[in-house]
């Protein structure tokens, strides 16, 4: 699996899945569509200013609330490379995977790492390196198989691929 | 070293004498559940699966109940894409406008939900069946398009809080406000990855509505279940709505539990959560002190728009009058819900006191349609969520209350409860 690197973008405790995509928007599934809309009712700038590759950096409980797969979805088609958060909630940590958006739990990682620093993570060894600041974080390594799930892009291709 | 009331429904659905908290198992599912939002992308994604078909056409439902009646045009897209694949399959619990609840007043009522069994939903508040002592939990639409294709799921086994419920409820008390009060000690994420796991004599004094209440809301203190032991009362509700043969499994004695919250039900008061999280609640006393003005109240959703919810809210209005200028949407969960309230009067006193009654449908809980707040606006309601812009605005504030204080709140034009009217 490939390393993440990227310009950190930065988010408080409990950012629930109706902020990183509001329901109004989930009469569509279109990955391009809701990207448009991501994280608007908290940060209406996110869309306007995330780069390919970004890295998203959180506090407690990212992804709480609702079960959409959208939301994972949304910021992944936003071209995010990797969210980094003090904890997930279950179903959200579970819909990335499933759909191959990196994330790992770092609280230290999560409370240092500040927004605009570059960051880059090696899921190998879960070591997260933030270049601006030269400083290092041990997050949770990917078991092999969920790193597959994400090379592969998802759980239905790597299901397909038989790896 | 013994296992959880959760542990021991896994552990016979893994094929194992025994699990523990952390372990990975594959358990065979029992029900796997879509709405009109999530069914379209698992749809998509078990169209590119290389599977014929589906597990078993009589363990999937399909309830169509976000935005139904469909509220525009990609709305009705997405109910198609999930009647098309429904009648393709053969799928027998596909529920049409006109059949269809809040799916999850619906299925305990359709009999779809027994003790013992494992079921996974691709809506978050699917942990409502642990009412009926069955380990059921929210999942993604990928993981909805894996059950539906192999009837299996992989979990992570969870720990588990217990929360010992003593003594008879005080006045006014109901199921909202005990798991208001629990997530306002807990906080949103305080049961993160476990389950809650529910005992104690005060349970006896507890509706199965007051059940599917408390169990609705584990998620919102981040849980991955909530569980209530299996009573005689439990036992008929299952018995008078399926024809399906509950299995009942209980804690073991020495179970272990990651911590024992212990709650005195006579001591509560009714409880409001401010926004914009769950966790923030206050007692109905403290809140009155806030002079809270309001626009819209709602009383409904998979939370609160059952029977007794209705009754209550009723009783409060009855011969009454909302407050100038408030909104009060009522929604029954359920088709039968919204017929025994017809024939008990209910709806006829919500209509008389200025009130409106919706067909059921999510609507405003998740800010759809059928209630949308406007700026600065605000809401008192017995949905689930009391996110930055989930009814509407992102001005727009929610407090999240029982049917009681909620319709209390409609007379006053602002929030307080029942005692004060």
């Amino acid at each position: 699996m490939k390393n993440a690197k990227g310009t950190v973008i930065k988010y408080k405790d409990n950012v629930d899945t109706d902020v990183i995509i509001p329901a109004r928007y989930l009469n569509s599934s279109d990955p391009k569509e809701l990207a448009a809309h991501c994280m608007e009712d908290i940060d209406k700038d996110f869309v306007n200013n995330v780069k390919p590759g970004d890295i998203i950096v959180a506090g407690k409980n990212f992804g709480c609330g609702s079960s959409r797969e959208h939301a994972p979805i949304a910021i992944k088609a936003c071209g995010v490379s990797c969210v980094i958060a003090e904890t997930f909630a279950r179903i959200f940590y579970r819909n990335s995977i499933n759909i191959g958006l990196p994330i790992i739990e770092c609280p230290e990682a999560a409370k240092a790492i500040e927004a605009g620093d570059e960051v880059e993570i090696d899921f190998d060894s879960g070591i997260i390196k933030d270049l601006t600041k030269n400083t290092e974080y041990k997050g949770q390594p990917f078991p092999a198989f969920m790193q597959k799930i994400i090379d592969c892009e998802g759980l239905v291709n790597y299901i397909n691929s038989g790896k | 070293m013994g296992m959880t009331m959760t542990q021991k429904i896994l552990a016979a659905h893994a094929g194992l004498e025994y699990v523990e908290a952390g372990q990975l198992i594959e358990a065979d599912l029992d029900l796997v559940l879509g709405n009109d939002i999530t069914s379209p992308v698992a749809i998509h994604e078990i169209e590119k699966m290389k599977v014929e078909g589906v597990f078993d056409k009589d363990k999937i439902a399909l309830v169509p109940d976000h935005f139904v009646p469909n509220k525009d045009i990609k709305s009705a897209e997405h109910c198609k894409c999930v009647r098309e694949f429904a009648k393709k399959n053969d799928i027998t619990n596909y529920f049409e406008v006109g059949q269809m609840g809040i799916e999850h007043a619906l299925l305990p009522e359709k009999g779809l939900t027994v003790a013992g069994d494992v079921i996974i939903g691709a809506d978050s508040h699917t942990c409502t069946y642990g009412a009926v002592g069955a380990f059921s939990t929210g999942v993604g639409s990928t993981d909805m398009a894996a059950g539906m294709a192999t009837g299996k799921a992989w979990f992570k086994v969870p720990g588990a809080i217990k929360f010992v419920l003593k003594n008879k409820p005080a006045k006014w008390i109901s199921g909202k406000d005990i798991i208001l009060h629990i997530i306002g000690m807990i906080g949103v994420d305080g049961a993160l990855y476990k389950s809650m796991e529910f005992t104690g004599d005060g349970i006896s004094y507890l509706t199965m509505d007051d059940r599917f209440t408390i169990a609705n809301m584990a998620i919102e203190a981040g849980g991955k279940n909530g569980i209530f032991p299996v009573d005689d009362l439990c036992l008929s509700y299952i018995k008078e709505h399926s024809d399906r043969e509950p299995v009942v499994y209980s804690a073991d004695e020495d179970a272990v539990y990651d911590q024992t919250i212990e709650i005195d039900l006579s001591t509560l008061k009714p409880t409001v959560a401010y926004p914009h999280l769950p966790e923030n609640t206050k007692t109905i006393d403290e809140a009155v002190k806030d002079d809270i003005v309001i626009d819209q109240v709602v009383i409904g959703s998979c939370t609160n728009g059952r029977m007794d919810d209705l009754r209550i809210a009723a009783k409060i209005l009855k011969g009454k009058q909302v407050a100038k200028g408030i909104r009060l949407i009522v929604i029954p969960g359920t088709q039968k819900i919204y017929l025994d309230a017809i024939k008990e009067g209910l709806v006829q006193t919500f209509v008389e006191c200025g009130g409106v009654v919706s067909t059921p449908t999510c609507g405003p809980c998740l800010g759809g349609y059928m209630g949308i707040l406007a700026e600065n606006e605000k809401c008192v309601s017995t949905t689930n969520r009391n996110f930055v812009g989930r009814m509407g605005h992102i001005t727009s504030e929610i407090y999240l209350a029982s049917p009681a204080v909620a319709a209390a709140s409609a007379i006053a034009g602002k929030l307080t409860g029942p005692e004060n009217i």
